[in-house]
């Protein structure tokens, strides 16, 4: 696969495309070892130790480097442990929307007439909601809990992937190699799944890439509205909502996690543009 | 005559959306005959080709007109049979080389698919008869080749590996689409010649779709020629270049090149037998 190898040597050269790959390793590492890398258990109160700051300010304690919580809690731990949650919710939401939507968008856009009308509109209706609503009220709905988060988002945010498959289906199905396909005798079915779908695998790496970012925030705001996992759980959104009771004692608690949003967040967008730069000119040549 | 044709098109009319593509298309192609289609850009000729495949752009619609396979009714026929057909009987060459291939499917999975669906090949045996395929069409290096993907090749390469393609089943029909536009004069040359031997070894009929009657000189037997989706005229081959009955036929043969006279300067086609043969066109819409 020598111009699709290329392309991602191309892409690894491209800074942007190295830093959101630097981050998405970090959080993939922090998510996998966290009781390795947690110095301290991410529940464990000491409420002697509440609201250390970090170790960089006067008055911290070395055994807490970030600092800790009202309740005493390591925070580098908590934030660890949230990086848990941010990235089974991203990975796994991001790869359900893919799947639904990228199934939707393939049959609308190759078979067209009144499947496409129906799913079009769907879309149509779907996107007049306002997402992060939407989410809220399905969470309040179907309970809050790390399940219902992912499925808040796969609900809400297959139409990003089937807009866009669909678009570029119909692309796709006016080339010769799809008339070509046809003229040997393939069947419908077998040319959109083993001829053109190939041909979107880097779209859909692109689109999963920058779902995940999306997917990110969106859990972060449920956590903060309190509708995502238990409360005792680390979250990042969690984190943001404590800490904003004691951002002027504390910045650390809410601040912190906040970075460690805008940075994943910033970083799976890059990493997603970047794989969109490099993987077009092969799709379109 | 007893010999049934391998294709017959006849009184075929066709529209896109309102509009008038094809007004009457006579087309006879006789077993191991290759039928030139000749006219200039726009007469309808790809239309023509894709007509009979049954892969003309959504929203044609075939008016009049009867188009049949070895007798067999090609426009009423049920999707089943066709797709049976496709490939195996009746097989496509695409004028461009560039983006008839899969671009992101290896060579060897794009020649073996037609294999094993048609001839019922396991994968073993279909990779071998590709690669038997790929030596008639003398590509150098076939077994690289197999494992290539399209980009890889030089598009003389992948003619020669779409070539093979519509070979491979031994159909009785092949629709050629300005199989060698594209391609550089050597080139061009190289493939005409090829696909002339493996036409001739194999007794296959081709629909020649250009728009150059040079290459008809080369490789046709008969020739129709059209233009604004008409027939105009159908000869063989020696009797056209000899005696042109229609005044657009001769029109187009001062608008071509000749090897045997490379002095001769080119005229256009006349605007005023354009105009004359598009209102003789629209006359026959009403
Ligand atoms: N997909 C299409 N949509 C609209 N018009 C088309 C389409 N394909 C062909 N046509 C029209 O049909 C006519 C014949 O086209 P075509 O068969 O491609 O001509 P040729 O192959 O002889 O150059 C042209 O006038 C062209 O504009
Ligand atoms: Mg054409």
């Amino acid at each position: 696969m020598a111009d699709r190898r290329g392309a991602l040597v191309s892409a690894a050269s491209d800074a942007r495309v190295l830093f959101g790959a630097a981050v998405l390793l970090a959080l993939i590492v922090a998510a996998a070892a966290a009781p390795l890398l947690a110095p301290h258990d991410p529940l464990e109160q000491d409420l002697l130790a509440s609201f250390l700051p970090p170790a960089f300010q006067a008055g911290a304690d070395p055994v807490f480097p970030l600092g800790t919580d009202s309740l005493g809690r390591d925070l580098l731990s908590r934030l660890i442990y949230g990086a848990r949650v941010a990235l089974t919710v991203a990975l796994v939401a991001a790869s359900l929307a893919a799947l639904l939507g990228t199934a939707l968008g393939l049959i609308a856009g190759y078979f067209g007439g009144w499947v496409d009308a129906v799913i079009s509109r769907l879309v149509d209706v779907w996107m007049a909601f306002p997402p992060v609503l939407l989410s809220i009220v399905l969470v309040a709905i179907i309970g809050a809990g790390l399940h219902s988060v992912i499925i808040a988002i796969v609900i809400i945010d297959w139409t990003r992937f089937c807009r866009v498959v669909r678009a570029e289906v119909l692309v796709q199905r006016e080339q010769d190699y799809v008339a070509s396909a046809v003229t040997i005798g393939l069947g419908r079915w077998r040319i959109l799944w083993h001829e053109i779908l190939p041909n979107l695998l880097p779209l859909l790496l692109v689109l999963i890439t920058l779902e995940m970012g999306i997917a990110i925030i969106v859990e972060a705001i449920l956590s903060f509205v309190g509708l995502s996992v238990s409360s005792d759980q680390a979250t990042w959104g969690g984190l943001i909502q404590e800490g904003r009771l004691y951002i002027h004692q504390a910045w650390w608690i809410m601040v912190l996690p906040m970075a460690c949003i805008i940075v994943s967040v910033l970083g799976l967008n890059a990493l997603g543009d970047g794989l969109r730069r490099t993987l077009d000119p092969v799709m379109r040549r | 005559m007893t010999v049934a044709p391998t294709l017959a098109v006849a009184s075929l009319r066709l529209d896109l959306g309102h509009t008038p593509i094809l007004r009457g298309v006579d087309i006879d192609v006789m077993p191991g005959e290759v039928h030139g289609l000749v006219g200039e850009s726009g007469a309808g000729k790809t239309m023509v080709g894709k007509a009979v495949l049954g892969i003309a752009p959504a929203g044609a619609r075939i008016r009049s007109g009867s188009m049949t396979f070895l007798r067999e009714d090609l426009i009423a026929m049920p999707e089943r049979r066709r797709r049976d057909l496709l490939g195996r009987q009746i097989a496509l060459i695409p004028q461009d080389p560039m983006t008839g291939l899969n671009p992101v499917l290896r060579i060897d999975r794009q020649m073996t698919d037609p294999l094993r669906l048609h001839l019922g090949l396991d994968r073993p045996a279909a990779a071998a008869k590709a690669l038997d395929l790929l030596h008639q069409v003398r590509i150098r290096e076939p077994e690289r080749v197999l494992r290539q993907y399209p980009h890889e090749l030089s598009g003389g390469m992948r003619q020669r590996v779409l070539i093979a393609m519509a070979f491979s089943c031994r159909p009785q029909l092949i629709v050629a689409d300005e199989p060698t536009t594209a391609l550089d004069v050597t080139v061009q040359r190289q493939i005409l010649r090829l696909i002339k031997e493996l036409q001739e070894t194999a007794g296959t009929a081709i629909l020649f779709i250009t728009h150059d009657l040079g290459v008809v000189s080369k490789i046709c037997d008969r020739v129709s020629v059209i233009h604004s989706g008409r027939i105009l005229e159908s000869a063989g081959v020696a009797d056209l270049f000899d005696f042109p009955q229609h005044d657009y036929t001769r029109a187009l043969m001062r608008a071509t090149p000749r090897y045997d006279r490379p002095g001769d300067l080119l005229q256009p086609v006349p605007a005023d037998l354009t105009a004359r043969l598009i209102a003789e066109a629209e006359a026959l819409d009403a």
